[in-house]
């Protein structure tokens, strides 16, 4: 049987902030899922199904938290599924609610993706207890920081390429006004006279903790059709997974990550990603994967991504710009990182994303992975419905 | 046309009061290579796989990520995982073969509960402004739901008694099964639950292979049909709810076609003798359906992995012909807050 074709009509975010002090995590994804419905032009009765996202529950100390916030999500009497796939979730959450539509198991679907960080110390959560892991990986960056040190061997990166990676971002994220970091004075002067976290990374390129939520809504063809502006359009979802560790490994490039976006051209009939996507949000936590992330994406051959962002090719009015919303070095609610991904993707094809749009941008890549670079999740929205 | 999908293979673990000597992806490797072995599939020839679990379980963050290494996602798998019971991976898995994008599933869940104080772990599923500071325990909240069905003249401690007494009396004949056989209805854990009303508190895991259409033909000699599947959720607070019915697994029931046309078989998962009378009267079981004949939740309770031993069991009955048409059904949250009903049928003979 053939698919159910899947639009996005309907995306919201909330404003965010280390600290959401003044909503409760009812709260929090209610801000998101009302402004999504607001632009879908819906009510809370028009959604008939409701997938939601996020990634450890010890973030906030609620376990399960779907059940909680059945009611403030106006689920009841409706399926509600919660998924986690580490910090892969947002973009897992995306693609598990497109696939109920896919499937016209329901028309349409509500999808949320959060996370109140402020609840918790989020690099003492990530930081596993002995005997699960050695005592000296403190939180994320301590995890990745050795992988990015290969690629820079590997790829013989001139140091500076991360600096230009964050001031780049940060910079971005002036453009959008849901961001949580707004450096007006950012120069990558201060950005490489910060200080040494975890080497090669500096603070001023590794992401903030935030509290934040995302929704969007998805629907088919009849409700793409009743839409008052302009869908997005998936045209290849999919996700991939390998284990955390084992021998022969390649941290810097995973195969997942490349058979995740080489399944997600197939169906979106993508032959040159750089010629044929106008637009890239991808998952960046510390500033070094950019360029690793556009060579695992095919953007570039190997060891040559960071050329394109020397070069200035990701910069918002570059040839292939990458992360125009600021991207997670400048917001990070981890749950909701990769559905925000996902939605700026789809913002730009509706040309719906303000001052940080890419004019014109018909195609877009959203991408996020997680664990330890093992979980990735992708979609390719385009401004035009799939041809099948 | 919707595409016809079938449970054609289900496996479990032994479940036990402690695996101290095991970790998770130990209890749950043997189940994995059971299930596999009943299809001769191997890892690489399954298109999707979705598990459920629970970090707070696991006591630890990405507690899923250690399992995943026990499936050997080598290569990458195409692979999700809810935070949820099984049951409901199982529906994630079940939408997506939906799609024609996948032939074969593999569904796992598992769960420890026994290295913490599970009557306290779960209170943190409450709401955690109102509930969870006041740590009302999991046994204590299914005690107002009895008192509530006690009040309403649904039910008496006698009848309860007699089904934790009927489901450990089946439970003799499933090898799995943590408690089985005569069992003390025992003293008040909460009144008015006695120990014999509750589940025990134990570790283990289970496992599901999925098929579509003619591939559920090749790898079963009797798939089990699912004919529908859906789930539905309550409001969460106790205060909103009606305890002594369930218009969540009605509706869900009602949507999956279990009222199209009668049931010889029910797996209910009901953790609380209570539980079951509010289910058989939400669900319309009468006294012809045989109601847990594997014991159900009362035998054996390991928590995210004991809706898809529900599944598990109904299908496994249609495999070897002792049922045509079974509904299976997992809950999720306090007091049967949210509930999944599938029902399974097997080809006519």
């Amino acid at each position: 049987m053939s698919k159910e074709p899947v639009a996005v009509v309907g995306i919201g975010q909330s404003k965010h902030a280390a600290a959401r002090r003044d909503v409760s995590l009812a709260g929090l994804v209610r801000e998101a899922a009302q402004r999504a419905l607001d632009d879908a032009e819906l009510g809370w009765a028009d959604i008939e199904a409701v997938v939601i996202g996020k990634a450890p529950d010890f973030f906030e100390g609620v376990m399960m938290p779907e059940l909680y916030l059945a009611d403030a999500l106006g689920a009841a009497g409706k399926p509600v599924l919660r998924v986690h796939t580490a910090g892969s979730v947002g973009g897992s959450t995306a693609l598990v609610a497109a696939n109920l539509v896919a499937a016209r198991l329901h028309g349409t679907v509500l999808t949320v993706a959060f996370e109140k960080q402020s609840e918790s110390n989020a690099m003492w959560g990530l930081s596993l207890p002995i005997p699960f892991q050695q005592p000296l990986l403190a939180g994320a960056g301590g995890f990745f920081a050795p992988h990015v040190r290969a690629y820079m061997r590997r790829s013989g990166a001139p140091d500076t390429v991360g600096a230009l990676v964050a001031h780049k971002d940060r910079r971005n994220a002036l453009k959008n006004p849901y961001a949580h970091l707004h450096e007006h004075d950012i120069t990558l002067e201060k950005v490489m006279a910060a200080p040494m976290l975890w080497d090669p990374v500096r603070y001023s390129e590794t992401c903030p903790s935030s509290d934040g939520a995302c929704a969007m809504v998805l629907t088919g063809r009849a409700g793409a059709a009743r839409a008052p502006r302009p869908p997005a359009w998936l045209l290849g979802g999919a996700m991939r997974s390998e284990p955390t560790l084992f021998a022969g490994k390649d941290f810097v490039s995973p195969r997942a990550g490349r058979d995740c976006a080489a399944d997600v051209y197939r169906q979106a009939g993508i032959t040159d990603p750089r010629r044929d996507i106008d637009a890239v949000e991808m998952y960046v936590p510390f500033s070094w994967y950019e360029p690793m992330w556009l060579e695992n994406l095919g953007f570039a051959e190997e060891g040559e991504g960071w050329k394109l962002t020397e070069a200035g090719v990701t910069a918002l009015d570059g040839d292939l710009p990458v992360n125009m919303s600021g991207g997670v070095l400048s917001t990070n609610p981890i749950g909701a990182s990769g559905m925000l991904r996902f939605a700026e993707a789809a913002l730009q094809v509706r040309g719906q994303a303000g001052e940080h749009q890419v004019p014109g941008a018909r195609k877009a890549l959203g991408h996020a992975y997680g664990g330890g670079s093992q979980f990735f999740a992708m979609w390719l929205v385009g401004a035009e419905p799939p041809e099948r | 046309m919707t595409r016809q999908i079938a449970v054609v293979a289900f496996a479990q673990s032994d479940h036990r009061r402690t695996t101290d000597e095991l970790s998770e992806v130990e209890m749950l490797m043997p189940v994995l290579h059971e299930v596999l072995a009943r299809t001769g599939l191997r890892t690489a020839d399954i298109d999707f796989t979705c598990s459920g679990s629970s970090d707070y379980l696991a006591g630890r963050a990405f507690s899923f990520t250690m399992t995943l290494d026990g499936v050997g996602a080598w290569p990458p798998v195409s692979e999700s995982h809810v935070e949820m019971d099984g049951a409901f991976a199982l529906y994630e898995a079940w939408s997506r073969l939906l799609t024609g994008e996948a032939d074969t599933a593999l569904v796992y869940a598992y769960g420890k509960s026994s290295p913490g104080p599970l009557r306290d772990v779960l209170t943190r599923q409450l709401d955690p402004y109102y509930l969870a500071p006041l740590w009302p325990d999991s046994v204590a909240l299914a005690a107002l739901q009895a008192q509530a069905l006690l009040d309403a003249g649904d039910t008496d401690e006698h009848a309860l008694a007699a089904i934790g007494a009927r489901s450990r009396a089946d439970a003799t004949a499933n090898p799995h099964a943590q408690l089985a056989g005569p069992v003390p209805r025992g003293d008040h854990l909460v009144r008015p639950l006695r120990t014999g009303d509750c589940p025990p508190i134990g570790d283990g895991a289970a496992a599901v292979i999925l098929a579509a259409g003619d591939r559920a033909r090749e790898l079963c000699a009797r798939p089990a049909w699912i004919r529908g599947l859906d789930h539905r959720i309550e409001p969460h607070s106790l205060g909103a709810r009606d305890l002594t019915d369930s218009p969540s697994a009605r509706l869900a029931a009602e949507r999956a076609g279990a009222f199209e046309r009668p049931v010889d078989t029910a797996e209910l998962h009901a953790p609380f003798s209570s539980q079951e009378v509010v289910l058989r009267k939400a669900l319309r079981l009468g006294d012809e359906v045989c109601v847990n004949p594997s014991g159900g939740a009362l035998a054996a309770n390991p928590v995210m992995a004991a809706g898809l031993i529900r599944i598990g069991e109904a299908a496994a009955r249609v495999h070897r012909g002792a049922s045509d048409r079974a509904l299976a059904h997992a809950t999720s949250g306090p007091c049967l807050q949210q509930n999944l009903v599938a029902v399974l049928e097997g080809d006519p003979r």
